[in-house]
């Protein structure tokens, strides 16, 4: 272990010990560089800039001032230019607003609000993000966010709206059910998946469907969820000793979900690298074959995994009907969010910590995608956000693709043969 | 890995015999069960929970050259000829099982349309249902779902899953609506939607074949990528001038001659647009192509063993980027049904799910074009069921109904209806070496 002491202080990244053995063929600042440009973080940044420079294209090519601009593009081309960077700037600069900090607002407490919105809308993403990166790294995938989502706010909000319970225990009480109800629709894949051997892909996309329907009935029959004496296929509002608290008071939209969702970062982190049920979820993920061998029960951990999964999901379902909209649900209430967790979990690799900032990110997103819809003079539809969201994970699924497009160096594989060769020596 | 996979066979040379014979036995026992299953639920509704009344069938409608009579069964009574009928098939399977044979595929297609028969004429007690118009709907609703189901049979035979069916569609309904109305020409709407769906497999190609990523993860994100993009296009473009950009101009129906004066079956199958009649010959030719021909061995190899097909000079990759974007062009045309055949204009998110649906009637239908087909008409079937239901004021909810198709495959999936085993190397990319 003497080697490590040869690591220069200040270098950027955190290296591995074996690193740090000098290296004849190129300067070390080289290489320290190329580490820091092949690193997951950079290519993560770089994709995200790439979506957005793609969304920028697509906003000023459809954007009308752009098209009368180079109508006389000869004659003046720096007005198509100037055009082309207004339509760019205008776009991005709302959803800027609308996400993290509104000049046009006379005091900091107001132009703030953004940023607390961001938070909101980032809540139900993190929380389903974290039970889709769950399964992720157990080695399923969990589409099954939607119908979990559907089925965990159902039970919560029928809590919510039905029983009459003191303040705190009834909330408890209808969080408690929302997990239930999550964990069960996930944990009916887990078993379909351990007991048959069906693709849990298929079996979620399917469930999705199921669920939709049966919220759907539900919904539109009295004494089941309609609210009581409506024709409205929507539920009744939520009792107020079931609501989520407010955050910062009754003039920002960010309730206590918020709070629950770092908890659930915290707990996942705990479950992956302090648990024992965590370290089977992993051998499984990694390799179910050597998990088997060394005496996991496989088919018990997928079980385990979708049920923990499901339950996730379901909290942001909770977070939806609980303190999102609390004035009664309709079959729209997962917003889809299930899917946007995929996306979620993708950007975030699947680590809690990678999960919250992508949560948060594409909570921005989805708040100043509002403020880019609405505000005047840009008018950009919101789906312009799924067009970035989709980017940003296509980008980083394929790091080789981001890599040409910057021109940024391959990782060199003869660095990576002389780093296991040297840690190889480290540990003898 | 492919070290591996080498080492594990070589000791095992011809032990073929008993994995197919376990496969015979566990397919055969699951269809007496189900049988069972459906001949309980037959007799709890139509024979304890009987409705009373005529149900009436009009088989041909007032324009027809030859007229066929209207059917009427009274309808407890039929509905307990059936369940005990279907009890006597549900005896048959299981007689058969027990004598080591198979349950033939016309079985269960009998014992099927029989629970539809009792089914409908339970559920339709006192009213009247007109068959081609149902059956006729059934083929509209059927037609993106047999283009989507085409596709996936091709995409993943040859070993890219392609969950992507859904933004194929979406994409070929775009682009056939925006270019037909553009260019006044319906046909040049259907070039654009085939290049549409080839150009979302081209995605799907490059990154799971170049790039490696995951196909399941491509085909999630493409669809998201085409929902965010055909509704970007469409809030932005399209609304903004709907004359110009967004009133694509609909097929006729052509009546074929002799063909469409058939009773029942002319009105529905030959009285139709050029997009149907498309998808005859789409079907027919995939069918042939893929078990007659080099073309298809090749696909199906590349799909099973790529392994063995590289051995044997075949460029799997190639062979693997090629057919994805074929299986793109046909479910292209699946979309553009939905603003060339059906609705007329383009709407977002207009597919609505049924990229998922075809891909439920791949695996239903076993991977193979014929039975997918079949899978997907019965989607169509049972979709367009509860329209007809609600439309006579029907005793089942339409949200259990429209769950129909989703149950019916996750049944399908989990083996209680048979086992499903798709392409081996389906999923898996391939590297050389």
């Amino acid at each position: 272990m003497s080697e490590t002491s040869h690591t220069p202080p200040g270098t950027v990244q955190p290296v591995a010990p074996g690193e740090a053995k000098p290296d004849t063929t190129q300067p070390r600042s080289n290489k320290v560089l190329a580490e820091i440009l092949n690193s997951s973080i950079v290519i993560s940044i770089l994709a995200v800039v790439l979506a957005m420079v793609v969304g920028a294209i697509l906003i000023a090519l459809t954007d009308p001032k752009v098209h009368t601009a180079a109508g006389y593009f000869f004659a003046r081309p720096g007005d198509t230019i100037a055009a082309v960077w207004q339509s760019a700037t205008g776009a991005y600069g709302a959803l800027f607003q609308g996400s993290i900090y509104n000049f046009k607002r006379p005091d900091f407490l107001n132009g703030i609000r953004p940023l607390t919105e961001t938070l909101t809308f980032a809540t139900p993403l993190i929380l389903a993000g974290l039970g889709v990166g769950l399964a992720f790294r157990v080695g399923m995938f969990n589409i099954g966010g939607r119908g979990q989502m559907l089925i965990a706010a159902a039970c919560a909000g029928w809590v919510g709206f039905t029983l009459d319970l003191p303040p705190v225990v009834h909330l408890l009480v209808a969080i408690a059910a929302g997990i239930i109800g999550g964990a069960f629709w996930g944990g009916i894949v887990g078993v379909l998946k351990a007991r048959t051997g069906a693709h849990e892909v298929i079996i979620t996309i399917m469930l999705n469907y199921v669920a939709f329907y049966l919220i759907t009935f539900m919904l539109s029959t009295q004494g089941l969820l309609q609210a009581p004496g409506s024709n409205v296929p929507k539920s009744a509002g939520m009792a107020e000793n079931a609501v989520l608290p407010k955050l910062l008071g009754d003039r920002y939209n960010l309730h206590a979900g918020f709070l629950i969702a770092i908890l659930a970062v915290v707990f996942v982190w705990w479950l992956f690298s302090r648990s024992s049920i965590g370290f089977r979820f992993r051998a499984v993920g990694e390799n179910p074959n050597a998990a088997r061998v060394a005496g996991i029960d496989v088919k018990n951990t997928y079980v385990y995994a979708m049920l923990l999964s499901g339950g996730l999901i379901g909290l942001a379902g909770v977070s939806q009907v609980l303190g999102t909209v609390t004035s009664g649900f309709d079959n729209g209430i997962d917003a889809g969010i299930g899917f946007d967790a995929i996306t979620v979990a993708l950007l975030g690799r699947s680590r809690p910590g990678g999960i919250l900032i992508a949560g948060i990110l594409f909570g921005a997103l989805k708040a100043g995608g509002y403020s880019m819809q609405a505000t005047q003079g840009v008018n950009v539809p919101i789906d312009i956000v799924l067009v970035l969201q989709a980017l940003i994970v296509l980008f980083i699924a394929a790091p080789p693709l981001v890599r040409a497009i910057f021109f940024l160096p391959k990782p060199d594989g003869s660095t990576r043969r002389t780093r296991r060769s040297a840690k190889k020596e480290v540990s003898a | 890995m492919s070290g591996f996979t080498l080492d594990k066979q070589t000791p095992q040379p011809a032990p073929d015999a008993p994995i197919v014979l376990e496969t015979v036995v566990v397919r055969s026992w699951k269809a007496p069960i189900a049988f069972g299953i459906f001949t309980v639920i037959a007799f709890l509704l139509f024979v304890i929970w009987h409705r009373d009344g005529n149900s009436t069938f009009r088989l041909s409608s007032d324009g027809d050259v030859i007229q066929l009579p209207t059917v009427v069964l009274p309808s407890t009574v039929t509905g307990i000829v059936v369940t005990i009928l279907l009890a006597a098939i549900t005896a048959l399977s299981a007689y058969l099982v027990t004598t080591g044979k198979k349950v033939p595929l016309w079985l269960i297609t009998v014992f099927g349309v029989l629970f539809m028969v009792g089914f409908l004429s339970w559920a339709a007690a006192g009213k009247a249902i007109p068959i081609t118009g149902l059956l006729l709907g059934t083929v509209a609703l059927s037609v993106p779902l047999i283009f989507g189901a085409l596709g996936g049979v091709i995409s993943e035979r040859v070993g890219v899953v392609n969950i992507a069916i859904e933004g194929q569609l979406l994409a070929g309904a775009f682009s056939s609506a925006f270019v037909a109305s553009v260019t006044g020409n319906a046909f040049l709407g259907l070039v654009a939607a085939m290049i549409a769906g080839t150009l979302v497999s081209f995605l799907l190609a490059a990154f799971s074949i170049k790039y490696l990523v995951d196909q399941v993860i491509v085909g999630v994100v493409l669809n998201v990528l085409v929902v965010g993009l055909t509704s970007f296009l469409y809030s932005q473009v399209l609304t903004k001038n709907e004359a110009l950009f967004n009133s694509p101009p609909k097929f006729p129906r052509i009546n074929i001659p002799i063909l469409s004066e058939i009773p029942l079956i002319g009105p529905v199958l030959f009285r139709q647009t050029i997009i149907i009649y498309l998808m005859y010959i789409a079907v027919a030719v995939v069918f042939f192509c893929l078990f007659y021909t080099r073309w298809g061995l090749r696909l199906r190899a590349v799909g099973e063993h790529p392994q063995a097909a590289d051995t044997v000079g075949i460029n799997v990759n190639r062979t693997r980027f090629w057919n994805v974007a074929l299986a793109g062009a046909i479910v292209g045309l699946g979309g553009a049904y939905f603003t060339l055949g059906s609705v007329g204009a383009f709407n977002k998110e207009m597919t609505a799910g049924a990229g998922y649906i075809a891909l439920a009637a791949v695996i239903f239908g076993r991977w193979d074009p014929l039975k997918a087909t079949l899978a997907a008409l019965l989607f169509g079937f049972t979709q367009n069921l509860q329209f007809a239901l609600s439309a006579i004021g029907s005793p089942v909810p339409s949200a259990f109904m429209l769950m129909l198709p989703y149950v019916v495959t996750i049944f399908a999936v989990a083996g209680l209806v048979g086992i499903s085993r798709g392409p081996a190397a389906a999923g898996k990319p391939y590297v050389k070496g």
